[in-house]
């Protein structure tokens, strides 16, 4: 199974994230996320749907500890996120932005080494054993052959999936993905949600996926949760959460929502404004 | 990696230690090397030695630690603002330090307490008080910092700054005026060490700050919230480059002026030749940015005859199309 070396994660409870009753406002006007609870369960992928401004990237940054939260608490491995340091907690976990840009010309290996900042002191050189562990998520996620490419020159996908190395050379256990197909065509959508669906299988790799593409979530994702103005509208299997009903109320749409019979994923056919 | 760090600077340090050694021979009087460094012939009586030590090695010295420390802090503005057209002259920074330094000499401040002198003092003022400016306007629009916005408030702010230079410059006396149009010229003769010495040690403390901070720049090149998922405490960091981009600003100007170019065009060579790494980059600019000064200022000494243009034209020659080429390379 992981015969690799990527850094792994101390194995406790089968709860590796957890949200409890989280608040959050970017001021007093408008409060962007009301009591949501969200538990995360180690090896699972969970989806996060919801319209535009429903709450999802609010949510992962405070996942991500880059925003607090103003009533609530989240827990990573059972400790309070606000225990652990910036670095103690890009140790891990790590977040795939739905682009990336850099200003200047570093190569898809140097995007991927940056991952191992916050293993590394302050003016600490990567050493064989970071060379290693970061060609080894190249070599995860299919990058391996543009080690040396400036990352500037790669297509949309080819970039994506050295974010994704980036990320698994810094925490491989536990990614928070927002919405990392968005800017990708078909073709390189079809490749990140197959990669994703890969480590989740062969690594038991644990993933928050924010996504807009229904059909994408019902067929990576184990468990879905479903924001609305900042509220839990509903969670669970697929099954159970991805109802007509559902995405009339999450988006105003009539959907017909069937098994696809080749794939035996839930499929998602919107039939037009609800009334 | 650590090899390669290691022959970047062997390789620009060799560079640099030949500007260094090279450039005090050549001028109206011809010396020799070998007797300059002669010991067995008294200083005294060591013509070559002393054109070499006293009369041009203080203008090379000034040169290369000038040369450094704006090419350290364009490559730091560069990193910060994620944008490769930033650097001292383009946002105002070398503008403002220029008022602060005129300020000083404009209303006879020039004091120095403990060892200090106020014209180092006020460079730095006015440099982080420029680059607060344009600072605090890139962070009210983070969610898509416009290039072109930031280096409009750059012009717009180098206007502003460089009239209120002018004006100083016109109501101060006639003595005042001439050291002061001198100064914006941008020149490296400074005199002696005594005046090197003055801006050595805010230089040493500005490359002290920018040298423990590559990894960092690196992350934030990247974006500051990518940074931040990486485990940078960005707003530090970020505090930490604008003193240090800031101070080394300063400091170079007080001493040679506000050269311009060197701030943009080194770090854009040193990334063309060593790639985008600053654990490389920064002290590739620093030792390229000095030799670089150096060849300017041996060029604006020896090559145009009996007139000596000050350095910073001999700069801006080159430095000006080399920007027009970089605007030109990006519009593609």
């Amino acid at each position: 199974m992981n015969t690799t070396a990527l850094p792994a994660a101390p194995a406790t409870s089968d709860v590796i994230l957890k949200a409890t009753a989280v608040s959050f406002a970017y001021d007093r006007a408008r409060t962007v996320l009301e009591a949501v609870s969200v538990t995360l369960r180690r090896g699972t992928i969970l989806g996060l749907l919801g319209p535009n401004g429903s709450g999802k990237t609010t949510l992962l940054r405070l996942f991500a500890g880059t925003l607090v939260p103003a009533r609530g608490e989240i827990t990573i491995d059972g400790a309070r996120l606000d225990s652990l340091s910036r670095r103690a907690l890009a140790r891990r976990l790590a977040i795939v932005p739905q682009e990336t840009h850099s200003a200047f010309d570093f190569s898809a290996l140097e995007i991927v080494l940056m991952g191992r900042y916050p293993h590394l002191g302050p003016l600490e050189l990567e050493g064989a054993d970071d060379v290693a562990i970061a060609r080894e998520a190249m070599r995860a996620t299919g990058t391996r052959g543009m080690e040396s490419r400036p990352f500037a020159t790669l297509s949309g996908g080819e970039k994506q999936r050295v974010v994704i190395a980036s990320a698994l050379a810094q925490a491989s256990d536990l990614l928070l993905l927002d919405e990392p197909t968005a800017s990708l065509d078909l073709g390189y959508q079809f490749d990140v949600a197959n990669l994703l669906r890969r480590l989740n299988r062969e690594r038991a790799t644990t993933m928050i996926v924010s996504t807009h593409d229904l059909n994408l979530a019902s067929a990576l994702c184990s468990e879905l949760v479903l924001l609305k103005g900042g509220r839990v509208l509903a969670q669970g299997t697929v099954e159970a959460v991805l109802t007509p009903a559902n995405l009339r109320a999450l988006y105003g749409i009539e959907a017909d929502v069937s098994v696809h019979a080749r794939t035996g994923h839930m499929t998602v056919v919107p039939l037009g404004r609800a009334e | 990696m650590r090899r390669r760090i290691v022959a970047t600077v062997a390789g620009f340090g060799v560079l640099a230690a030949a500007a260094v050694l090279l450039a005090p021979l050549a001028g109206s009087t011809t010396i020799s090397l070998s007797r300059a460094f002669d010991r067995s012939i008294p200083f005294a009586d060591n013509v070559d030695a002393q054109v070499f030590f006293v009369a041009r090695l203080p203008r090379v010295v000034a040169a290369a630690l000038v040369g450094a420390a704006f090419a350290l802090a364009g490559a730091v503005f560069q990193a910060l603002l994620r944008n490769p057209l930033a650097s001292p002259d383009t946002l105002g920074v070398s503008a403002g330090a220029t008022l602060g330094a005129i300020l000083v000499i404009a209303f006879h401040l020039d004091i120095s307490a403990f060892g200090v002198s106020s014209i180092p003092v006020a460079s730095f003022a006015g440099s982080l008080g420029a680059f607060g400016i344009i600072y605090a306007l890139s962070i009210a629009r983070r969610r898509g910092t416009s290039t072109t916005v930031l280096l409009l408030a750059g012009v717009a702010l180098t206007a502003l700054l460089s009239a209120l230079n002018r004006f100083v410059t016109l109501i101060a006396d006639f003595t005042d005026t001439f050291r002061s149009v001198r100064w914006m010229m941008g020149a490296l003769d400074v005199g002696g060490y005594r005046e090197i010495m003055a801006a050595l040690a805010p230089m040493l403390v500005a490359f002290a700050i920018i040298f423990s901070l590559p990894r960092v720049l690196d992350l934030v090149s990247l974006g500051s919230e990518a940074a931040e998922f990486r485990g940078v405490d960005v707003k530090r960091a970020e505090r930490l480059a604008l003193v240090g981009a800031s101070l080394s600003t300063g400091a170079a100007v007080s001493l040679g002026g506000p050269i311009p170019f060197v701030g943009i065009i080194v770090p854009h060579i040193v990334r063309l030749m060593v790639g985008a790494d600053h654990r490389v980059v920064l002290p590739a600019s620093a030792l390229f940015g000095a030799a670089f000064l150096i060849v300017c200022d041996l060029a604006a000494r020896t090559l145009f005859g009996p007139v000596e243009p000050p350095v910073g034209t001999v700069t801006a020659l080159i430095g000006g199309p080399f920007f027009l080429w970089l605007l030109f390379k990006r519009q593609r």
